[in-house]
């Protein structure tokens, strides 16, 4: 199903034109210049809201594009589908909660934090339920971490398919959890000597259940109640959800009701027929649990073309699921020259990194890239050199470097090059 | 990745252990705060439904491919399709075989699920969609004995249930392999990553544009200023 007309291609371009153009003439806008000096607007002129009003305040009424958006054709069901975030619209490492992209397998369960339990059972000294009150009492860790969706690029794997940034890399966000370590969790049922996985279950409609190696979650993993100070979006997972840092969505498991211990995976559903990776030859990966180095510039992008030609920010996100990111280069000519990108902001083991590149820009058409690398070593490939050891089939795991094609007029486009 | 777990897990042994004789506490096992209740066998029975691939979870039932048509039928087919070919964009559940390696992969109960548990879990777990945990443990056994019925897994006489379980073989059992990315993609690991006239002069090969499936409603901003 192709839903955009040929019609709405066209005035999507002819906007980008136009958004160009009338930019381009300082003043010309089409608010008028009423507000302008020396004018002395209206919000200059008359009192604003009174507090109170705004109970939990929301962005500008001018922000009101800047929101999740979803791709219809892509899935069955709203139910089980993807919003993506508008990475475009976004700068700085946190993304803010009401934004981070969704993921859900059976819609977004909303849970009475006082119905809340979680089961910690299987191969422990002694089987434990928590109450959410419980989990507030253990010890609090506060970190920030990335989390993308394994099918995140995954559209991209056959060529350049969605012309926005939101779409192609908007399934990962970067957050502060407040919790309790895994490890302090599982201390207080007593993990047994031979325990060699941990099966973690939602509670959602899905009953979403990954396993995860025990080494994993006695090192770095939580189990998180609050992101950005606030509690939990009921979208991210209300009122707790597991934080498996550096490693794929799908297994930080939302409604999080109950951890089992084990001595061998579970090859569910979701880690067999769905998040496998299938090669050319016919076999697929499991168990491919961690994000590789990856990175891409939100802006300038289709959904933020440049709009005057001269000084320019260029904008983008890094993120590795193997460790800090140490270094991002980007490309003006597709690939052939890289600059070094500066970092700007804090950088954290495997949470994303803002970086920027200032451009004097005089309309050059530009064949903008960004390229990763981890403090591991680990460069981001381009995309034909993953293909070439992946196949096109894999739909998960594409962390393959991003092309922007910037156009005379500022418009850019989501390309391939070759 | 199996090795390098352990080695990481031997590292973090001999990090604690380094810890211990500079007498940093942090090092030692987390303490019990005495937080949470003892989960009882009932409560544990209510929530424990997970089901591994040597049957070991598979709950007390059985169910005939037979039975499981009705099921199936009543239940599956809206979404699934009567014979399992998919209605829409729902997930395909039979045929599919021999295509993995080609350029369009039909992903299947019989052509990519690796073990019966996988089968099983799911459905006990998620399905019928909408009304999850809905189905008796007969009905459960019955309409997976009926999906494997419809990749000609077992026959049209045959019963799952517990001791039947291990008759089942799964077509693609061997299908998988553990993540292999730092063997196979060592060379995406480069300290010295090429800097100036790595590659020819570069053209555009593909454009988003031209495939033209991006929602129009992502640019309806600039097409109001």
């Amino acid at each position: 199903m192709k839903t955009p007309t040929d019609r709405s291609t066209r005035r999507r371009f002819l906007a980008g034109v136009a958004g160009f153009t009338a930019a381009s003439a300082a003043g010309a806008r089409a608010g008028g210049a009423e507000n302008l000096p020396p004018n002395v607007p209206a919000w200059t002129r008359q009192l604003g809201d009174g507090v109170g009003l705004r109970a939990y305040g929301n962005p500008s009424k001018y922000e009101k594009e800047v929101i999740r958006r979803t791709v219809p054709w892509l899935t069955a069901t709203p139910e089980s589908s993807v919003s993506f975030t508008p990475l475009h619209a976004l700068d700085g490492i946190i993304t803010p909660n009401g934004l981070c992209f969704e993921r859900h397998h059976g819609g977004v369960a909303e849970i009475d934090p006082d119905d809340y339990r979680l089961m910690l059972h299987g191969l422990v000294e002694k089987p434990l339920i928590f109450t959410l009150d419980d989990l507030k009492r253990l010890p609090r860790v506060n970190k920030i971490y990335f989390l993308e969706c394994a099918a995140n690029s995954g559209m991209e794997w056959r060529g350049a398919q969605l012309n926005g940034c939101q779409y192609t890399h908007g399934m990962v966000h970067c957050v502060q959890y407040t919790g309790v370590s895994l490890k302090v969790l599982l201390a207080q049922a007593g993990v047994k000597a031979n325990a060699k996985w941990i099966m973690a279950e939602g509670g959602d409609a899905a009953a979403m259940n990954r396993s995860i190696p025990i080494e994993k979650a006695l090192d770095d993993c939580m189990v998180a109640y609050r992101m950005n100070g606030e509690m939990l979006r009921p979208e991210q997972g209300y009122p707790a959800r597991l934080v498996v840092p550096g490693w794929e969505g799908n297994v930080w498991v939302k409604w999080l009701r109950r951890l089992k211990v084990g001595d061998q995976p579970w090859f569910t559903r979701e880690e067999t027929a769905k998040y496998t990776d299938l090669l050319e030859n016919g076999r697929a990966r499991q168990f491919t649990f961690v994000m590789d180095a990856k990175s891409v510039i939100t802006s300038p992008s289709p959904q933020a073309p440049l709009k005057q030609k001269g000084f320019n920010v260029i904008s983008g996100l890094a993120w590795s699921g193997r460790g800090r990111v140490k270094h991002v280069d980007i490309s003006l000519d597709g690939g052939r020259n890289w600059r070094t990108a500066r970092i700007d902001g804090p950088v954290f083991d495997k949470a994303c990194v803002r970086f920027y590149s200032e451009l004097d820009w005089n309309g050059e058409p530009l064949l903008l890239q960004s390229r990763a690398m981890d403090e591991t070593g680990y460069v981001q490939p381009g995309k034909d050199a993953l293909r070439k050891i992946r196949g096109v089939n894999s739909i998960y795991h594409n962390n393959g470097i991003q092309t922007w094609a910037v156009k005379p007029n500022g418009e850019v486009e989501n390309v391939e090059v070759g | 990745m199996w090795r390098l777990g352990k080695l990481a897990f031997v590292t973090a042994f001999l990090f604690a252990s380094a810890g211990h004789v500079l007498g940093q506490a942090k090092s030692e096992s987390p303490r019990n705060y005495g937080i949470g209740k003892i989960a009882t066998p009932e409560q544990i029975a209510g929530w424990d439904i997970d089901v591994r691939p040597d049957g070991q979870g598979a709950p007390p039932g059985h169910g005939s491919v037979k039975e499981g048509e009705k099921v199936y039928m009543d239940k599956c087919a809206a979404c699934h399709g009567e014979f399992g070919e998919s209605a829409g964009r729902w997930p395909q559940l039979a045929q599919g075989k021999g295509t993995l390696a080609s350029n369009d992969p039909v992903k299947t109960v019989g052509s990519y699920f690796p073990y019966l548990s996988s089968v099983f879990d799911y459905i006990r777990r998620a399905m019928p969609f909408g009304d999850a945990q809905s189905l008796t443990n007969d009905e459960l056994y019955a309409v997976v004995a009926y999906v494997l019925n419809l990749n000609d897994i077992v026959d049209d006489k045959f019963v799952l249930s517990q001791e039947t379980w291990g008759k089942v073989k799964m077509p693609n059992q061997g299908g998988f392999f553990d993540d292999d990315r730092e063997t196979t993609e060592k060379a995406f690991w480069n300290s010295n990553p090429c800097i100036q006239n790595c590659r020819d002069p570069v053209t555009i090969t593909g454009r988003a544009r031209a495939v033209d499936v991006t929602p129009d409603e992502a640019t309806k901003k600039r097409g109001a200023e």
